[in-house]
């Protein structure tokens, strides 16, 4: 029912990231005397959320605006709506300062953007039905471009992919997570300390747990290129992975490669075989899937082959009673996902990062309401991972702890995963000292937490 | 093999989520944020479609640069009937095709004009049932390698500019301009408006042609530039272009005709929009140059009839798309106010389609109030139309921007993902037959013919 303190309002033409627009959201309703706060664009998915706690809302389409606000009373409702319009203000200065000199004129296309300033590349993360033409925008302009973005079709990444061929450039993704150039953390970054190592990875948080473990055991990364999930599928057949392959191979400061994939199709590991053997660069492959050495295990191995000792993985225990209710995985991460499933061998994992939970909304590692939730409602053996970095939610650990004590409380046992270093921004050690205290354990290894998380399963009577 | 991205130091733009710029932010890595906005409403498939086309982006750089690299030149002044074909009784008019039911106010009042002129009509009631009853044929001037101001009606009495492109090897017509106020153009069709045009076709025309043939072709591309450097939009502004071809033909004119020539000089003098006309079928041979080029997203024309915005497009053959033709924003002359205008009519918008007029306000301060703000919003019109074109041209420059060069070559791909819509400057017709001219200022063309147009190329 629309009441009195209801604001119902649709603002045509104006558009914000749904990122930004969240932020609003959170800081609205976080106000004292606001119960519902709505700011998104008016797709269909948000018009239905807001219809569905009762707003009244007029016809709009997905290029408009949406607002709607619930407060206990008019004085709070009014208080919301400056809050709002200083909140929207900020966006606009924002996105004004963001480009410098050229701000007055922000370019509107990657095309024009690759114009004015003379960039190494480009870095998509528009909404995926949207993503291919600023893509190809940047492969035309001769940039490598890194597709953040995910819910892209395959044969517009075998476009791109054949596009960048001719232009000699690297397309990185769709859907990748994460990348690291020449220092430079792009999407969901770990800051890691410059070294040996390449990394060419189909897998964001596969490469972030590797590249990790790497940087506590002191070895540094030349830079980590990204290919896309579904790039050694036979259909796309491994085309970026071969130019990174290759261009990690000229790259001075790259003196070994590791290479993470899933299992490639048949014909396409043939391919990247004898990419390998021609490489002067030392490749130690990383496969997931069964069958396979985990992702610690492989960067033990990369270690061995760089002559460098292999160190004890922290982990911050706690001693756990066993439970016999079984393991339940609440994973932001499709391949820390899929390795503890693995390892466990048991137990039931949901990967909040995967597409069906992503279309329309933000990527778990940004936004944690929806694993929160679950987390409120599970009990026994829980298993988690937590992703440090640039772009990953500032303080994970503080919005995780109530929940993990709350778990605490009802009887489950927390185990987290958490993949970071001690530079990021959140700080490795500082979160957690946060999570154990709250009575987690925590291992920076996913393959020992997951062990771990098993053995309190396997110990119960 | 090596990876320029790799070298060196990295420099993003990003397109999309803030968060990700943020982070580079922190970090200090130099990047530059895309302003980007969903594209037009359900325009995102056929978007990806003509994206992906192999030939789109070769095919846009042969049509831009056919585009740019005509070189018009003022060849001859001629008959229409003579020059286009015209037989008796066929009328050409502006814009995507229409018949009379259709057809706006100040359409009706140029074809009545035209007839009147022709002699197909004692008055204006006969005129009408005439053109009522189907007694004249009409077809669009883009059809015949022509283009005409306002309602743009051409019959086959009526002197034509004759333009050639010496790099492709192309030819187009516009008729002669008539001067402002009470003119067949704007739909007057009046005793005087009747009486000018046989001067034209008797005196004007002939006076010109014998000019031209001693002084030999003038210019146009090296004219249009200098024009632009004046202070010259070429479209709503043509004072210095104007001035500079009269100072290119002046003397031709006096060994031509010492009779007529103070006469004609007067005439061509009193209009700062003589040139107007001239630069539109240089607009129309360049743009003529670039149609037809398959894959190519490019406009070769926006015209509109009146009554409805078209455009064409390279790839798509001689095809239009169309919507209402908007009613334009701005000044009124004496007592006339919006609700005495025409919706937007006329073949002029060949001036944008080929990067002037709006799309080269920044050039012209001298005129930004009457078509609308001050000099920043020129300049920020011009800045916008680099975001929808293909490519800068090499002649054309604005002093004001650092000598950049005018945004040319629509890309309806570009105009699509931007929602950014041409900037047009324009006169405005009155809503009623015989009104005349009643303002001038901004209009832009409706999204659909370019959503359209879009749809069409990725069904090709």
């Amino acid at each position: 029912m629309t009441t009195n303190t209801d604001q119902v309002e649709v603002r045509a033409g104006v558009y914000h990231d749904s990122v930004s627009l969240m932020r609003v959201s959170q800081a609205l309703g976080s106000r004292p005397g606001v119960s519902v706060a709505i700011v998104a664009m008016a797709t269909e998915l948000n018009v239905g959320l807001a219809r569905e706690v009762g707003f009244e809302v007029p016809a709009a389409g997905p290029a408009d605006l949406l607002v709607a606000i619930r407060a206990e009373s008019a004085e709070e409702l009014a208080a919301a709506g400056e809050e709002l319009e200083r909140q929207f203000a900020g966006l606009g200065r924002a996105a004004r300062d963001g480009g410098g000199a050229a701000a007055a004129h922000a370019p509107r296309t990657t095309r024009a953007a690759a114009k004015v300033f003379d960039a190494t590349l480009a870095l998509v993360s528009t909404p995926g039905d949207h993503a291919f033409t600023e893509a190809m925008d940047a492969v035309e302009a001769g940039l490598s471009v890194m597709i953040f973005s995910d819910n892209m079709p395959l044969e517009q990444e075998i476009a791109l992919k054949e596009r960048a061929a001719e232009r000699g450039v690297l397309v990185m993704g769709p859907d990748c997570g994460t990348a690291v150039v020449s220092g430079a953390g792009l999407g969901f970054a770990n800051v890691l300390s410059p070294g040996p190592v390449g990394v060419v990875a189909a897998s964001g948080t596969g490469a972030q747990q590797v590249t990790c473990l790497l940087d506590h055991a002191g070895a540094g990364v030349s830079h980590v290129l990204g290919v896309g999930g579904r790039d050694l599928s036979a259909a796309v057949g491994g085309r970026s992975t071969l130019v990174a392959l290759r261009a990690l191979d000229a790259d001075p400061s790259t003196e070994l490669i590791v290479l993470i994939s899933k299992p490639p199709a048949p014909e396409v590991a043939e391919l990247v075989r004898r990419a390998v053997e021609e490489l002067s660069t030392p490749v130690v492959g990383a496969l997931l899937g069964p069958g396979q050495d985990d992702l610690t295990t492989a960067v033990e191995k990369a270690l061995h082959a760089l002559g460098r000792p292999v160190p004890r993985w922290p982990s911050w225990t706690l001693p756990q009673r066993p439970r016999t209710a079984g393991l339940c995985g609440l994973y932001s991460g499709g391949t820390l996902c899929a390795e503890a499933k693995l390892i466990a061998g048991t137990g039931e994992f949901t990967d909040f990062g995967d597409d069906e939970y992503t279309r329309g909304r933000p990527h778990p590692m940004i936004d944690p309401a929806m694993r929160l939730e679950a987390l409120s409602r599970t009990s026994g053996v829980i298993l988690l991972d937590v992703v440090l970095g640039h772009a990953a939610d500032p303080d994970p650990a503080a919005r995780l702890a109530p929940a993990v004590r709350a778990a605490g409380e009802r009887g489950a046992s927390v185990v987290a995963a958490l993949v970071g270093t001690d530079a990021d921004p959140q700080g490795l050690r500082h979160q957690a000292e946060a999570l154990h205290q709250a009575g987690a354990s925590v291992f920076v290894s996913n393959a020992a937490a997951a062990r771990h998380a098993a053995s309190l399963i396997a110990s119960a009577p | 093999m090596r990876l320029s991205m790799l070298e060196g130091e990295t420099r993003v733009i990003t397109a999309g989520t803030a968060v990700l710029a943020e982070a580079l932010a922190q970090q200090a890595v130099p990047h530059l944020p895309v302003d980007w906005r969903p594209p037009l409403p359900g325009t995102a498939p056929a978007l990806a479609k003509v994206t992906a086309d192999p030939r789109r982006e070769a095919a846009n750089a042969t049509a831009v640069g056919r585009m740019t690299s005509a070189r018009p030149r003022l060849a001859g002044v001629r008959p229409a009937g003579e020059v286009l074909g015209l037989p008796p009784r066929t009328f050409l008019h502006a814009g995507p095709p229409i018949d009379w039911e259709r057809a706006s106010g100040p359409m009706r009042g140029a074809l009545i004009g035209a007839a009147l002129f022709e002699g197909l009509a004692a008055d204006a009631e006969e005129a009408e049932r005439l053109l009522v009853s189907g007694g004249v044929k009409l077809d669009s001037c883009h059809h015949h390698r022509t283009v005409g101001p306002m309602a743009g009606v051409v019959s086959p009495s009526m002197w034509m500019f004759e333009v050639t492109d010496e790099e492709h090897g192309g030819t187009a017509y516009c008729s002669l301009n008539e001067g402002l106020g009470k003119v067949l153009r704007y739909g007057a069709y009046g005793p005087e408006v009747v009486e000018r045009l046989r001067w034209m076709g008797e005196v004007l025309g002939p006076v010109l042609a014998a000019a031209l043939a001693l002084s030999g072709p003038i210019d146009l591309r090296s004219l249009i530039a200098q024009a632009l450097q004046m202070g010259d939009e070429l479209h709503n502004r043509n004072r210095a272009a104007t001035s500079l071809m009269v100072r290119e033909i002046a003397p031709a004119i006096v060994d031509a005709s010492p009779r007529y020539a103070a006469e004609v000089l007067r005439f061509v003098n009193g209009n700062d929009h003589f040139f107007l006309n001239a630069g539109m079928a240089a607009g129309k041979v360049s743009a003529d140059a670039a149609r037809g080029v398959p894959g190519s997203s490019m406009v070769v024309a926006m015209a509109r009839n009146g009554t409805d915005f078209g455009i064409q497009v390279s790839g798509l053959g001689d095809r239009w798309f169309t919507g209402p033709a908007g009613v334009p924003d701005g000044l009124y002359l004496g007592a006339y106010g919006p609700q005495d205008a025409n919706p937007d009519i006329g073949d002029s918008t060949i001036t944008e389609t080929c990067g002037l007029g709006g799309f080269a306000m920044a050039a012209a301060p001298a005129i930004v109030r009457f078509v609308g703000g001050d000099v920043s919003d020129a300049i920020t019109a011009t800045r916008s139309m680099y975001e929808i074109t293909l490519a800068e041209h090499p002649a054309y420059q604005i002093p004001g921007l650092g000598f950049r060069g005018t945004p040319t070559g629509i890309d309806v791909t570009l105009v699509a993902r931007t929602g950014v819509l041409p900037v047009v400057n324009t006169g405005i017709a009155g809503r009623v037959a015989g009104t005349g001219q009643v303002g001038a200022g901004l209009v832009s063309p409706p999204a659909e013919a370019f959503a359209a147009a879009l749809a069409a190329l990725a069904e090709e």
